[in-house]
């Protein structure tokens, strides 16, 4: 049933997109239809699918690392006052600086190859996950505490035990949100400056009004995006075990 | 179950114990004596102060007082007391038997023994087959046995109890209550609830609080070995009575 609401979705898209080509009759270098664009998708699919790969490595080493600090984050600051008032205002700062304004200067720091690129989608990443697990761990129901507090607990064991995964519903939106931001972070670091990646290559697309192979790259990218943050739904699904199954209804 | 390793179960005094809350004096000069190794429960009008009766027992930092409170206890020192509240207080993600282990845990102190012993618990509270169901595979009446048995895994000699069986049924809260009853004998038992007929079934000693500051309005000591059956004359005789002094201290 799921799969074929998606065809069904799929198919109302695709019709809506041709319809608007004809409706407009936008020429095929402002707006190519359906057709020219798959046609693109097979001609240059194996040069896509390199490039894809090289756009993927960053997303995928950008939300790993990016999650690893913003939780690490998160814990620091939930077990260390000090700490918090110390980082609370950098997270602060982090979010007041608009990211993609350092896309240029992360490029100057780190060059051209992945590494900017990954820098970039671990600062976009960063702080969705820090501030969601944190402000998880801080509404830990004080009921639990208090019961921890009576049994004597010790302070490593009520954070493992209690507080993470109180945590796990908030930490898991903050990371289906980096995972829908994850993208945007390595494509927007490959426009600054790359020489691979599907960034890169819409581009080189466009400055040889190739658009059919722009929209070509950019349908590769979105989907793999979707089926991205569809298998993190599900693996974080997954994690949070004793939730119930997502999908309520007024 | 638990009676041969509570004998020493301790007295709780309260000697003259003043504490405010929002700024209005909640506790004025109260003194009160639990006894050791019996059940007393403590009824009164909402808001009386019963609950922070227990916090106060229970330690809690949050609420600073006057005056002495003491656990007339011979255990070696840490914790003495044991919690239970109106919420079962499960942690979702563990299974039953986890959470019967919960203080272990917390204190990594679970052995196999420890482990023997919970599922021996389970057992005896009819939960056999769910020791590895998750919280929210349980009905209300499982979790709060559940939520009991944490309780006694403790092996405390002190127990408090907030209203632990007021969210519950009727069939499912006699029949907690009774379970209740067997398993916490021997321990010094404070329980708070707003039910007349739970504090006749299950007390040693009903005290009733009333007025602001909060005092103690009367002390009623019951006869026999809880549980009481809901007919005995012992229940049936003091109800009405306890019933209109509740209602009196509402509307006073």
């Amino acid at each position: 049933m799921k799969i074929l609401r998606l065809l069904v979705l799929a198919a109302g898209l695709l019709s809506l997109w041709q319809s608007l080509v004809l409706l407009t009759g936008a020429p095929p270098y402002i707006l190519p239809g359906p057709l020219p664009v798959a046609q693109a998708l097979i001609t240059h699919w194996p040069i896509l699918i390199k490039h894809l790969g090289t756009t993927l490595t960053e997303i995928l080493v950008g939300l790993l690392l990016g999650t690893v600090l913003g939780t690490s984050s998160a814990v620091a600051m939930i077990a260390s006052p000090l700490l918090k008032r110390w980082m609370l205002p950098v997270l602060v700062i982090s979010q007041a600086i608009p990211v993609f304004a350092l896309a240029p200067v992360l490029v100057l720091w780190f060059g051209y190859g992945m590494a900017s690129k990954i820098a970039m989608a671990v600062l976009i990443i960063f702080f969705p996950v820090t501030s969601s697990f944190y402000s998880g761990m801080q509404r830990t129901d004080p009921d639990l505490l208090e019961l921890a507090r009576i049994m004597g607990a010790k302070p490593l064991a009520v954070l493992r035990t209690i507080v993470i995964p109180s945590a796990l519903p908030a930490f898991a939106a903050g990371v289906r949100v980096a995972t829908a931001v994850a993208p945007i972070g390595a494509v927007v670091g490959e426009w600054v400056g790359s020489s691979a990646g599907l960034g890169f290559y819409m581009l080189h697309a466009n400055a040889r009004m190739q658009i059919d192979v722009m929209f070509a790259a950019l349908t590769v990218l979105a989907t793999v995006s979707l089926l991205l943050y569809f298998f993190v739904d599900r693996l974080l699904d997954r994690v949070i075990y004793w939730q119930p199954q997502q999908g309520t209804t007024l | 179950m638990v009676a041969e390793l509570l004998l020493t179960a301790p007295a709780i005094t309260f000697e003259r114990v003043c504490l405010e809350f929002a700024g209005k004096p909640l506790f004025q000069d109260l003194s009160l004596q639990l006894e050791g190794g019996r059940c007393t429960c403590i009824l009164g009008p909402s808001g009386c102060g019963k609950s922070t009766l227990l916090k106060l027992i229970a330690g809690s930092t949050a609420l600073p007082f006057t005056g002495s409170l003491s656990l007339d206890t011979q255990a070696p020192g840490g914790q003495q007391v044991a919690w239970m509240g109106q919420n079962d207080l499960l942690l979702p993600w563990l299974s039953l038997l986890d959470n019967v282990l919960l203080g272990a845990r917390l204190r990594h102190q679970v052995t196999e023994a420890r482990r023997d012993k919970a599922l021996a618990m389970i057992t005896e509270a009819g939960l056999t087959g769910y020791e590895q169901a998750l919280p929210k595979a349980l009905s209300g009446g499982m979790r709060q046995r559940g939520a009991l048995l944490r309780t006694l895994m403790e092996e405390r000699q002190v127990l408090l109890m907030d209203e632990p069986f007021s969210a519950l049924d009727a069939l499912t809260r006699v029949r907690l209550q009774n379970l209740s009853a067997r398993l916490t004998r021997g321990a010094t038992v404070v329980l708070v609830t707003h039910d007349p007929l739970e504090a006749l079934r299950l007390a040693d000693r009903i005290i009733v609080l009333a007025g602001s500051p909060v005092q103690v309005a009367e002390i009623i000591d019951l006869d026999g070995v809880p549980p009481r059956d809901p007919g005995d004359p012992r229940v049936t005789g003091q109800y009405p009575g306890l019933l209109a002094l509740l209602m009196n201290g509402e509307t006073a």
